[in-house]
């Protein structure tokens, strides 16, 4: 009887999920499963699409392009955000107030503008950054020089998500009671010891929300890099939200849904990982 | 191990200038070495900032700390050799048991199989040595306590053991649990620790000398026992105690004593203490010297309302009232008593127990 109860609670939340999260999932699963073109014909063709995703070298290669982009941004991120979260003042002044509210001025930008923010920034024509760099003696276009387009990402990401990293360590870092600092210097621990052995593993949790979140944009951004670079020069920047977009815009549905699921998977799979992973990070080590 | 002594310690928060929030004024205390002491007194009397002024967290804005004849008084905590205690069980989650006993050795470079001899010898001392594996977490709050505590002792050099409320977030087997250890360990290594508590209980059960403070000044130090039989201020009187002293301010008329509420004859051997005096006069009565009977008895004796009963364990509280005073009074749990009867009280009945205050301070011996 109770549990019908809790069943009857939980029912609107549960429909409202199923609409619009299972639904269109078991759409585009079906569709993966079919060959399917702009809404011509459909004959379901088994894991066919599946198999044609894998085996594209523009899929594999848009993988390679995330993971790397994705390894580098949270290189840079999480230590440089924890990092900055240490110079913050511990008390509350309003001097902090007003640095904490600046630091989250990139975070309240909406994505596109971001990406328009940086495409003139760094524009040949009108941008600052390519006046800077041939003041400096170095010639730089990113809608030429590959290399060039990619670094200019990276700091871009930088740019918008450290804020998120130092807010969130910032947090941690306050809720960490002063005792265990007075203890440590009792215990004549050094800087470093203080920081793996006390500080480290009472910001875990915050860093792996930090992670995870750091983890599961970067594989989703795709408004920012498409305006700065758009996937190019040639596909050099083309990361996988840039490649399904693609895919689907090509009205081949079967092709892209079974793009779009690997996708999800990659996600999924890969959350999960870092997840285990994290948790069990100074669980039993001595 | 070492003597604390501090010398006219003064300390305002907000450096010299500022007035009004001067925390201690003028504080002149010795701990033996191995003493087991306690800081007793009210939330803001100024305990915690003493414990700070000892382990070195603040620096005294007057005066001077001693550890053994040797100037401390500008060494930081870590130079002090002191280890603390805090309100909760400070203890590093991220290593084991005995990961956390190693802590300080390893810091100070000790050799590896030294160590592993002194993080055995104090497993055993604070007795986990069966969790020298675990996880602290796998530890009850009373034992992560005494892990805190094992830091402190597994160092050969700490000089001063601190311990700043350590049961606060302990529930009552805990706080049972710990303050046994704690006794036993102390009595065991002989080490010196100062116990700060706002909870007489503890201090009581904890040390062997105990300083009662008030309003940033010491108000006595002594045994539990002196503490408990001759408290030199009515505030000490009321302080301590379950319930504490009553204390009932009276003026003399004649041979009589009148509390307002009611009026007694002079005890005998009172006239002479009281003869010429001109202040605030008090006198103090613990409950269970109070004295009661069901009908008029004798001398000394006047009638009271018993109008509550609280059972306390092994003995029972008594409240009786006559006009806006309250005695209360203090019996053994088999005493039948029924609330709500005419009593005849008497506070006078054991004149050696009777304490009496002028101006807030004790005047009988």
């Amino acid at each position: 009887m109770k549990n019908m109860r809790v069943l009857f609670l939980l029912l609107p939340a549960l429909v409202i999920m199923f609409l619009i999260a299972v639904v269109p999932l078991i759409t585009v699963f079906n569709y993966s499963l079919l060959d399917l073109f702009a809404g011509t014909f459909a004959e379901p063709v088994g894991w066919q699409n599946y198999v044609s995703t894998l085996r594209d070298p523009a899929f594999m290669s848009s993988i390679k392009k995330q993971f790397l982009f994705t390894f580098i941004v949270i290189l840079i991120e999480i230590p440089l955000g924890i990092g900055l979260a240490f110079t913050l003042p511990k008390q509350k002044t309003s001097w902090s107030v007003i640095a904490l509210i600046l630091l989250g001025i990139p975070l309240l930008i909406p994505w596109n503008v971001v990406g328009i923010m940086w495409r003139v920034f760094t524009r040949p024509d009108v941008g600052l950054l390519p006046v800077i760099m041939s003041k400096l003696g170095v010639v730089y276009n990113p809608a030429v020089n590959g290399g060039q387009a990619w670094w200019t990402m990276v700091a871009m990401d930088v740019w918008h998500w450290t804020p998120l990293v130092i807010l969130l360590s910032y947090a941690g870092l306050n809720s960490i009671p002063q005792e265990f600092y007075q203890a440590a210097k009792i215990d004549a621990a050094s800087i470093w010891s203080t920081f793996r052995y006390i500080t480290l593993p009472k910001l875990k949790y915050v860093l792996v929300i930090g992670l995870l979140l750091r983890v599961m944009d970067s594989f989703k951004m795709y408004d920012e890099t498409f305006l700065l670079t758009a996937g190019g020069p040639g596909n050099a920047t083309e990361l996988l939200s840039i490649y399904t977009a693609k895919a689907a815009r090509g009205s081949n549905y079967g092709f892209s849904s079974a793009v779009s699921l690997v996708y999800l998977f990659i996600v999924i799979v890969l959350c999960f990982i870092l997840y285990k992973t994290v948790m069990s990070i100074g669980e039993a080590s001595k | 191990m070492a003597k604390i002594w501090l010398k006219n310690i003064r300390y305002v928060y907000g450096g010299k200038r500022r007035k009004g929030a001067e925390a201690l004024k003028g504080i002149d205390l010795v701990f033996e070495d191995g003493c087991a002491g306690a800081l007793l007194g009210p939330s803001g009397c100024g305990k915690t900032t003493l414990l700070n002024l000892i382990s070195g967290l603040l620096k005294p804005t007057e005066g001077k700390v001693f550890f053994n004849d040797t100037d401390v008084t500008d060494l930081s905590p870590e130079e002090r050799n002191i280890a603390q205690l805090f309100q909760f069980p400070v203890v590093y989650d991220s290593i084991d048991v005995y990961g956390n006993l190693a802590f300080p050795l390893r810091n100070r470079k000790l050799l590896e199989n030294e160590i592993k001899e002194r993080v055995i010898e104090i497993a055993k001392i604070i007795g986990i040595e069966q969790f020298l594996r675990d996880n602290p977490r796998k530890l009850n709050a009373g034992q992560r306590q005494l892990l805190a505590l094992g830091r402190g002792l597994v160092r050969k050099d700490t000089a001063i053991i601190l311990l700043d409320e350590p049961m606060t977030q302990l529930d009552l087997h805990q706080r049972w649990f710990l303050r046994k250890e704690l006794k036993k360990i102390q009595q065991r290594l002989n080490m010196t620790m100062i116990y700060v508590t706002h909870d007489q209980y503890e201090a009581l059960s904890f040390a062997e000398k105990i300083v009662v403070m008030k309003d940033g000044n010491i108000v006595q130090e002594g045994t539990p026992e002196t503490l408990y039989d001759y408290p030199n201020t009515s505030f000490v009187g009321w302080f301590i105690g379950t319930p504490g002293m009553n204390i009932y301010n009276f003026s003399i008329k004649d041979t009589m004593l009148d509390f307002n509420d009611f009026k007694i004859n002079m005890p005998q051997n009172m006239k002479e203490i009281l003869k010429g005096r001109t202040g605030m006069l008090q006198l103090g009565i613990r409950p269970e010297y109070v004295r009661y009977s069901k009908e008029e008895a004798k001398e000394g004796f006047f009638l009271t309302k018993l109008i509550s009963i609280e059972n306390m364990g092994y003995f029972k509280v008594l409240t009786f009232k006559v006009g806006d005073t309250v005695i209360k009074g203090k019996v053994l749990r088999e005493v039948e008593i029924n609330e709500g009867q005419e009593t005849w009280v008497s506070i006078t009945e054991d004149e050696v127990n009777l304490r009496i205050y002028e101006n807030g301070v004790l005047i009988t011996k």
